[in-house]
């Protein structure tokens, strides 16, 4: 079966995914035998609870006074100024409560995991802003929480891994594999094997076996809806273009959804280049991977010609992923969304460059997006608008900022 | 399809078990551990030392069904330049020495997948593969190489756990052959032994909607297990005891380490029956 006859094109593009989960060739339920009753049963749950006005009652009420939505749609005039081209807003999710957009999908995943009367909480997490927001929701609903994580990002973000344990999680250190984010997915997912009649695995990226994909992206959308309504009321008329950074892809979605019947609104994802394309060091599942399967689903993946993983790399944890969502492999399959790539050192310059322009850290994650933005926006017309998802802040980050440019964080020398 | 199957080594040896009035002893080894001619030797001994059914492990990078111990042998052989084709090469050296001894792969989908199911599954017919078992294809996935391995004359053995219910149960047998694999906990390779008495029951219960041998594994890691878990299954699988004791000993000593192991499951296996 070739990509194209696969995946030819749509009356929409908001349909997906068909009913084994499958968004063109991308996504399925590649799982164990043990796994598949519950994912079968989390995915008649989250049918259910969809038609439901007293959950979605809820949802809206936590995403308002809990998590602080809707987050601003704000003009990033300055920035506009520097480019001297497209007219640029940034949907600040990094304004929610934690700091990220993680919060809207763990507030949406928690309320299934008490309706479906599971009584623990797993969940993985690379940079830690997963395991942070899944142990927020975790303790709000009084529920035990075990975050699994690499064994060396536990050394690389000790600030979030304090911050879980304060909010009452367990945090296992994952030795095995390459001891990082995917590793730490396997360990979640054998955690669930072992305990799958009480426990609720809460996924953090648009990834996994359906139906995690459509319920992620489904609970992230709400940063699409929001921004559409905003820019509508502000320029009377909708952007010209999207861009958001991507990892495994939830704050992408979550934007881009929303927007994907609507031709004339160009969209772009920003992957990361870590040290360059070439290297082999990098964590761009699209510009340099091929279709495969892992965590459950078909998509785009960096392997070796064995078909085993390969190790991702970016500067950023959150986009250190050697995946992407199978929605987003389908969009790139069949054209409705571009995926370019930044690097490392051009994500740096972007964090700096808009700490100093508008007085916003982003998170190194959202920094590929501006890198992107400020590589484009100068080439397009004053009249171009331009929505960018700031999708976390960058105090997490300031760490990581401050090795790569060589400061003491003791002394402040250079 | 019977053409195919026309020497059928997983039918015949599950028969002469019956006729043996025994359960058999399923070995699993990773293939490539520690390196391409130490595992050679473990597998070309393992006939000989009692083993009925070989599994042979396909390496895999992130192996999520698997505890520490395989975990740890997939890296070892993967470090020691391990592919899917050099496990390939393993049966085929092996197979004219020994032509009854079905030979079963064990692993994950995706090296598989790139490799091309197509090219895949003739290479193993040819050298001598009789079925597989896929860990993350259930039937909902039927269509990737269940059905494809199948036409191409492989037994495709499907997992059966805890979890799979009365409802569910017809659709893992649909499509499954040569044997059933029954999972006997929720949980990972080398996990915490099941209770024989609950596994009884349970094998029942699927008994009654099939024909086919069932073989018991995860968890079995004695002598004293696996006789007693072969007194209500067909078959007793051992992974992760044979896979350390193979790790724990030096490349030279390992094949006589993993065939003294398996010759001790063997003859509690055979006391039993007598």
């Amino acid at each position: 079966m070739g990509l194209e006859s696969a995946n030819s094109r749509p009356n929409s593009f908001r349909a997906g995914p068909d009913k084994d989960g499958h968004f063109g060739i991308f996504g399925g339920r590649y799982v164990a035998e043990t796994l598949m009753p519950n994912i079968l049963e989390l995915e008649a749950a989250y049918r259910q609870a969809k038609d439901d006005d007293a959950f979605k009652a809820e949802f809206d009420d936590l995403l308002e006074h809990y998590v602080g939505r809707p987050s601003p749609l704000y003009f990033a005039e300055r920035l506009t100024e520097h480019c001297n081209g497209a007219k640029i807003y940034f949907k600040r999710d990094e304004l929610n409560h934690t700091g990220a957009h993680k919060i809207n999908n763990c507030v949406g995943q928690i309320l299934l995991a008490r309706r479906m009367g599971k009584s623990r909480i797993i969940a993985e997490t690379g940079a830690g802003q997963h395991g942070v927001a899944t142990a927020t929701v975790a303790a709000r609903f009084g529920l035990p929480c075990i975050i699994y994580m690499g064994a060396r990002d536990i050394e690389r973000q000790a600030p979030n891994v304090f911050r879980m344990k304060l909010l009452g999680a367990e945090v296992r250190a994952v030795t095995s594999g390459s001891a990082t984010l995917k590793d730490a997915m396997n360990e979640a997912l054998r955690d669930w094997v072992t305990n799958v009649e009480d426990t609720f695995y809460i996924i953090g990226t648009a990834a996994g076996p359906h139906p995690y994909p459509e319920l992620v992206r489904d609970f992230q959308s709400v940063i699409g809806r929001e921004a559409r309504e905003q820019i509508l009321g502000r320029e009377g008329r909708l952007p010209d273009s999207l861009v958001a950074c991507i990892g495994g892809g939830s704050n992408a979605i979550g934007l881009f959804h929303p927007f994907l019947d609507d031709p004339d609104v160009s969209i772009t994802a920003v992957e990361a280049a870590g040290h360059g394309l070439d290297t082999g060091e990098h964590a761009a599942s699209i510009a340099g991977g091929t279709p495969g399967v892992l965590h459950g689903n078909r998509t785009y993946l960096l392997q070796d010609d064995d078909g085993q993983i390969i190790e991702a790399h970016s500067i950023s944890a959150g986009l250190d992923y050697p995946g992407i969502g199978p929605e987003h492999a389908w969009l790139h399959a069949i054209g409705r969304a571009s995926y370019v790539s930044v690097t490392d050192q051009e994500a740096l310059d972007a964090f700096q460059t808009l700490a100093q322009l508008e007085g916003i850290l982003p998170a190194l994650e959202p920094s590929h997006a501006i890198a992107h933005v400020l590589k484009v926006a100068p080439t397009l017309p004053k009249d171009h608008l331009m929505i960018v998802n700031m999708c976390g802040r960058g105090d997490k980050d300031i760490f990581t900022v401050a090795e790569a440019l060589g400061v003491d964080m003791g002394t402040g020398a250079q | 399809m019977t053409d195919h199957f026309a020497t059928d080594r997983l039918a015949a040896r599950f028969a002469s078990l019956k006729a043996e009035g025994r359960a058999g002893l399923v070995t699993y080894v990773m293939a490539g551990d520690p390196d391409f001619d130490v595992s050679f030797d473990i597998l070309a001994g393992l006939p000989a030392a009692g083993a009925d059914i070989i599994e042979l492990g396909m390496s895999f990078t992130d192996p999520m069904a698997d505890g520490p111990a395989i975990q740890a042998a997939a890296l070892r052989a993967l470090k020691a330049g391990t592919t899917l084709n050099t496990s390939l090469d393993l049966v085929r050296r092996f197979r004219p020495q020994d032509q009854d001894t079905p030979v079963i792969l064990m692993g994950y989908y995706n090296p598989i997948h790139h490799k091309g199911v197509d090219s895949f599954l003739s290479e193993a017919k040819a050298a001598g593969v009789d079925g597989l078992i896929v860990v993350d294809l259930p039937p909902e996935e039927d269509a990737e190489l269940c059905l494809p391995a199948k036409d191409a004359g492989l037994h495709f053995i499907r997992l059966a756990t805890p979890t799979t219910d009365a409802e569910r149960l017809p659709a893992v047998l649909r499509n499954t052959s040569g044997f059933l694999y029954y999972v006997s906990i929720t949980g990972i390779t080398g996990s915490a032994s099941a209770q024989t008495d609950k596994i009884g029951s349970a094998l029942a219960h699927i008994r009654e909607k099939t024909d086919l041998p069932i073989a018991v594994g995860f968890g079995i890691k004695t002598p004293e297990q696996a006789a007693a878990m072969g007194d209500v299954a067909d078959a007793v699988v051992v992974g992760s005891a044979i896979v350390d004791a193979i790790a724990t000993a030096t490349p030279e000593e390992a094949p006589a380490a993993a065939h003294g192991f398996v010759a001790s499951l063997r003859d509690a296996l055979e006391r039993k029956a007598s």
